[in-house]
């Protein structure tokens, strides 16, 4: 079955993980990617409970597509994305209450995540309940992965063990740094470019913060202008 | 008023939402090329989150609390600030064209800005009282300010830059720039405890 963009559902899938990956490509739901990745085993979790969301936002509004009149899409989209956020949040709250812990506030503001809004706006409204489903197993992936890269590497260097596993923390003192708020930011920045040298500059093709993907890219925009004119 | 002095300067310095907390991190590398836009959205940034307090704190205690709804948080907080933010728009055009002018172009981006919706959430974990929450939201505002201001000066100078390695062009260049503004709000760890303890 081909969607009408000519690509198969498998295609969509892999595309999320690789091609298009929101964190790393896309630079998307930049917030969670940062502030959960302390652990590799947090990263997991904000990335499995993103994908949960993301697939079920994906098929409702896929399923919804013809009855959601255009002109008030948006707040549609985030009330049927804020109640998929509820259901993750009780679930994890009921059975995995350290995650619950760990992740804070952050897993109420999946809600905001740009993945998901932008997702609806740019692939559900316009294919079929199938394609999206996969489109959002691909992207859900896509954001689990580089949220563990990141976890991972994060966790090692700073903490010198691997999802709870100690490593190296009794051979050399951990470069507890990396585990605050700077390190969040120079891995990402450090994994951004990694992805860069590997792809030869093809994969982001952006060099500024264009937002191709986000809902609110033609705001942004003419928020950079109209500051400029100014 | 010790308390809200605390409050007000940890929220500004201590836990920076963008810089420690990693809140409005879009905004933050997204419009922050110009001193000017940097401003102006921060100013709307914190409008919006002092007025999304004031709506949404005496709506969580007093309707959704003592009727059981408050699992239903996520969707009312994030409905009543969509809501607000095209109502001040409105208000804004109709009233001040003046000041629309100047902020309006931001507004559409404020809705979607985990940094609102993350302080209302906030201050109710905390468990503030309103007048707290009132001080955390303005300081929290302040300090997303003040990252933005900063950040877009730094931001001059990098982009101004020509010997940046080819792989870290634009991006990573930037992210890792904050990393290292990031290092320096750490500095302000321990002030709330030198200052007040």
């Amino acid at each position: 079955m081909s969607n009408p963009n000519g690509k198969s559902n498998m295609q969509v899938l892999l595309n999320g993980i690789i091609k298009e990956n929101p964190t790393l490509v896309l630079i998307l739901g930049t917030c969670p990617s940062l502030a959960v990745t302390t652990q590799a085993v947090n990263g997991l979790g904000m990335g499995l409970a993103a994908m949960v969301v993301l697939i079920g936002s994906n098929v409702v509004i896929s399923l919804l597509k013809k009855i959601i009149p255009d002109s008030v899409r948006i707040p549609c989209y985030i009330v049927v994305i804020a109640s998929f956020v509820t259901i993750v949040q009780f679930l994890v709250k009921a059975y995995a209450p350290s995650l619950d812990k760990a992740l804070g506030v952050y897993l109420p503001l999946i809600v905001v995540n740009c993945i998901i809004l932008g997702r609806a706006e740019m692939f559900a409204n316009k294919n079929t309940v199938l394609a999206s489903a996969c489109d959002g197993i691909g992207m859900g992936l896509g954001f689990t992965l580089a949220l563990f890269c990141m976890g991972s590497i994060r966790e090692f260097i700073g903490n010198g063990s691997w999802m709870g596993i100690d490593l190296t923390s009794k051979l050399w003192d951990p470069v507890i740094v990396f585990l605050l708020a700077p390190g969040g930011f120079m891995v990402y920045g450090a994994l951004i470019a990694l992805v860069n040298y590997l792809t030869n500059g093809k994969a982001i093709k952006k060099k500024e913060f264009g937002c191709a993907g986000c809902p609110s890219a033609a705001a942004c925009a003419a928020a950079q202008k109209g500051g400029a004119n100014e | 008023m010790k308390q809200f002095a605390i409050i007000l300067v940890s929220a500004i310095l201590v836990n920076n939402y963008v810089l420690s907390k990693f809140l409005g991190i879009c905004p933050f590398l997204g419009v922050s090329k110009k001193l000017d836009s940097a401003f102006g959205m921060s100013v709307a940034v914190t409008f919006v989150m002092a007025l999304a307090t004031a709506a949404t704190w005496p709506i969580y205690i007093y309707v959704l609390v003592p009727r059981g709804l408050s699992y239903l948080q996520t969707i009312v907080f994030i409905l009543i600030i969509a809501a607000l933010v095209q109502f001040i728009e409105i208000a804004m055009k109709k009233y001040i064209p003046a000041l629309h002018a100047s902020l309006g172009i931001y507004l559409p981006l404020i809705t979607t800005n985990c940094a609102v919706l993350g302080v209302t959430i906030l201050n109710l974990d905390e468990g503030y009282n309103f007048a707290e929450s009132m001080v955390n939201s303005i300081g929290s505002g302040l300090g997303f300010m003040l990252a933005m201001v900063l950040f877009s000066g730094v931001r001059s100078r990098v982009d101004a830059s020509k010997s940046i390695p080819k792989s870290f062009q634009g991006i990573p260049i930037t992210l890792i720039a904050a990393s290292i503004c990031a290092v320096s709000f750490m500095g302000f760890s321990g002030i709330v405890d030198g200052l007040f303890g």
